[in-house]
């Protein structure tokens, strides 16, 4: 049980929107706020961007930009102190979304891929079905796709037919570990399911009560840390791989886990609940902090950190934010 | 220790009506009616993406139908994957619409809108499926139902019907066309319209698939909203003073003889999709039954569209309802039985060479 003196909660500053947070970060040391209904405020001061003709569907936060793609089919980057740039534009909503080194953006229209390289070359994909996924390989140009029935990896710059990691059923979010070895995805029947890229060999990782819809990689990219149960589901990845081995079970509480974001310095994992709570977990000792005792009570809808690790934003369904500032 | 979560009150789940019908029977006809009649719901609107695009709504999304199967080792356990994304992407913008209608393509089958409903439950949590409404055309029906298979699963599977373009044929073809609607599924309430001219709470919060609001499952033949008068068929205007929203009934009993109801129908046999009712003068012996149903619906789903039933189970005070999809049942304790309720069990199910002794026997053998 948590103890009052574990607790985080009075250095958090309540921020409020109006609206469903997609997702929450920090952007040249700013904090970051997008709403579904189409809102990108970036900083505390500064009037909301509202680049989309109406809704944003999905974005995405990384150190220096922000992307985001909305039901007007355009996909639009934010940076520090420039005006948003188009980066593409297409009939129907933006199903995916992923960044990759070097400034490179992926994303999804239905059955057609894209990609664009940090030079503005857009390649696309037609695909068998709907793109649930995307996540771009940590180094190279290569992009997964994950759809129903497989995963295709997908050089843009290659003429050749993408190669695919079949499986049955329907396939969701994708991820790649930081090291390039494992690609996973999280799947409709509540499970997920991975590749070990060197022989091909597959990981099943099932017992979820729901769909696995986030994941989170620890900064020694050893962890993967994992949404979808009434506790964060955690996989070891050190040398072959989870298979045979049990995950960890942190933060157990009678409600689902929605969000995980692993410290970026730390083995320490940041847990977005169901019902509105935010909980610290230390990998280490499975010490508990408490950051949110529930808010309004809507389910976390967004969570990260920030570069080194000293603050924590969240965000969640009804528009309700939070600010930790850790002590020094 | 008190459950403190159990003070909140439940979410309202926003209703999904979904619109069926062949090629040029009217679906986009009764969408744009239900959109612009003056009661102002917002909808969202989620079309099939090579539709017309001639829709009169702020929120109108468009669909790639994308049927999958469900890795769970069960053949008819499919779901609409465009359609959970979809969903999932409009409920992130609550407030903007009151209910969400689907209009599928003319050669869609409804079952896997309908178990994506049941089937996920990030949809489940959040949307409930309140009817599937198919528009038939009154012309051109009788062929299809000979030719095209997704036709006959459109009338089998709705639970309205708008049997439209009544005013392209004549009485005689609008009986024979009813009777070969009624030949595959009695269930469905049927209304004759022209443009689809029906009152909006004739097809939207129907509850079909409500537990609650089962409450019975004769065949509905004297439920039809229709009259024998073409130029009536306005009749909700036309009503005179101390007419009550009953009088549909009371015009098929002061008209008796002017109707074509079960009586007057001609009895076809469709050769592939029948209905068939089996009724249990009594209790159900639950033992008996829960194994027989879940093992009938493993075998027999890929056939079995629909399924509903109303059971008195054996020292159970309440009634036991349930309804299914192929594979997929959902079932739950009712309201108490009344005193004067007999206690009588009844199943029904639509499908495809239904097993008509076999489904019998087998629901017979469950008797308390």
């Amino acid at each position: 049980m948590i103890q009052p003196a574990s607790s985080l909660a009075d250095r958090v500053q309540s921020l409020a929107f109006d609206a469903h947070i997609l997702a929450a970060g920090f952007l040249g040391g700013e904090i970051v706020i997008v709403t579904a209904e189409g809102t990108i405020q970036i900083g505390r001061e500064a009037p909301a961007l509202r680049p989309h003709a109406d809704a944003i569907l999905v974005a995405k936060i990384v150190a220096d930009r922000i992307v985001t793609a909305g039901d007007d089919g355009r996909v639009i980057e934010c940076r520090p102190g420039q005006a948003p740039k188009l980066l593409g534009e297409g009939k129907g909503w933006v199903d995916a979304l992923a960044l990759g080194p070097d400034g490179a953006t992926a994303w999804s229209i239905g059955r057609q891929a894209f990609t664009r390289d940090g030079k503005g070359q857009v390649k696309s994909l037609a695909l068998a079905s709907s793109a649930r996924g995307l996540a771009f390989f940590p180094k190279g140009y290569r992009l997964a796709v994950s759809q129903n029935g497989f995963v295709a990896l997908w050089f843009p710059n290659m003429a050749a037919e993408p190669e695919k990691l079949e499986w049955k059923g329907s396939h969701l979010e994708c991820e790649i570990s930081p090291d390039g070895r494992f690609v996973l995805t999280s799947m409709q029947e509540n499970q997920l399911h991975g590749w070990r890229l060197a022989d091909k060999g597959h990981m099943r990782m099932s017992g979820y009560p729901a769909k696995v819809r986030d994941m989170s990689w620890s900064h020694d990219g050893l962890w993967l840390a994992t949404s979808g149960a009434e506790a964060a589901i955690i996989w070891p990845f050190a040398k072959d791989g989870p298979m045979g081995k049990p995950p960890r079970e942190c933060g157990a509480r009678p409600a689902r886990v929605s969000k995980v974001a692993f410290h970026p310095k730390a083995l320490v994992l940041a847990i977005g609940y169901a019902d509105g709570w935010v909980l610290l977990v230390r990998l280490t000792d499975a010490s508990e902090l408490l950051v949110r005792a529930g808010g309004d009570g809507a389910a976390i809808t967004a969570l990260a950190w920030d570069h080194d690790g000293r603050r924590l934003i969240f965000g969640a369904e009804s528009g309700a934010a939070g600010l930790l500032d850790l002590p020094v | 220790m008190t459950d403190i979560a159990s003070d909140k009150t439940p979410v309202e789940k926003i209703p999904v009506t979904v619109l069926t019908g062949y090629l040029g029977a009217g679906k986009t006809t009764l969408l744009n009616r239900i959109l612009t009649e003056p009661h102002g719901k917002k909808f969202a609107v989620i079309v099939n993406e090579f539709g017309e695009i001639g829709i009169d709504n702020d929120l109108v999304v468009g669909a790639d139908e994308e049927v999958f199967e469900m890795n769970n080792g069960c053949i008819c356990c499919t779901v609409r994957g465009d359609l959970i994304r979809i969903i999932e992407g409009l409920m992130k913008r609550k407030g903007r619409f009151d209910a969400i209608l689907v209009e599928t393509t003319g050669l869609a089958d409804p079952a896997p809108v309908a178990q994506t409903f049941f089937v996920d439950q990030d949809v489940g949590a959040k949307t409930r499926l309140d009817a599937v409404v198919t528009v038939a055309d009154a012309k051109w029906l009788k062929d299809r139902l000979k030719d095209a298979p997704e036709a006959k699963n459109q009338i089998a599977f709705a639970d309205v019907i708008l049997l439209n373009k009544t005013d392209l044929v004549s009485p005689a073809e609008l009986r024979e066309v009813e009777a070969r609607i009624r030949a595959i599924n009695p269930y469905a309430v049927l209304h004759r319209t022209q443009k689809c001219a029906v009152p909006l709470d004739a097809v939207l919060n129907r509850g079909a698939f409500d537990l609650e609001r089962i409450l019975e499952i004769e065949p509905a033949f004297l439920e039809a909203d229709d009259h024998d008068h073409p130029h009536h068929h306005d009749h909700d205007h036309e009503c005179g003073p101390g007419c009550t929203h009953d009088h549909h009934h009371h015009e098929h009993h002061h008209h008796d003889h002017d109707h074509h109801h079960h009586g007057g129908l001609k009895h076809y046999h469709d050769e592939d999709m029948q209905s068939v009712s089996v009724a249990i003068e009594g209790d159900v012996d639950p033992e008996k039954f829960m194994p027989w149903i879940n093992d009938l619906v493993q075998v027999e789903g890929p056939n079995i569209l629909r399924s509903k039933g109303i059971l008195a189970f054996r020292k159970e005070p309440k009634r036991f309802v349930f309804q299914g999809v192929h594979m997929i049942l959902d079932g739950d304790l009712q309201r108490d039985w009344r005193p004067d309720e007999k206690r009588v069990s009844r199943i029904v199910f639509i499908g495809r060479n239904l097993k008509e002794d076999e489904l019998k026997k087998g629901f017979l053998a469950c008797a308390a």
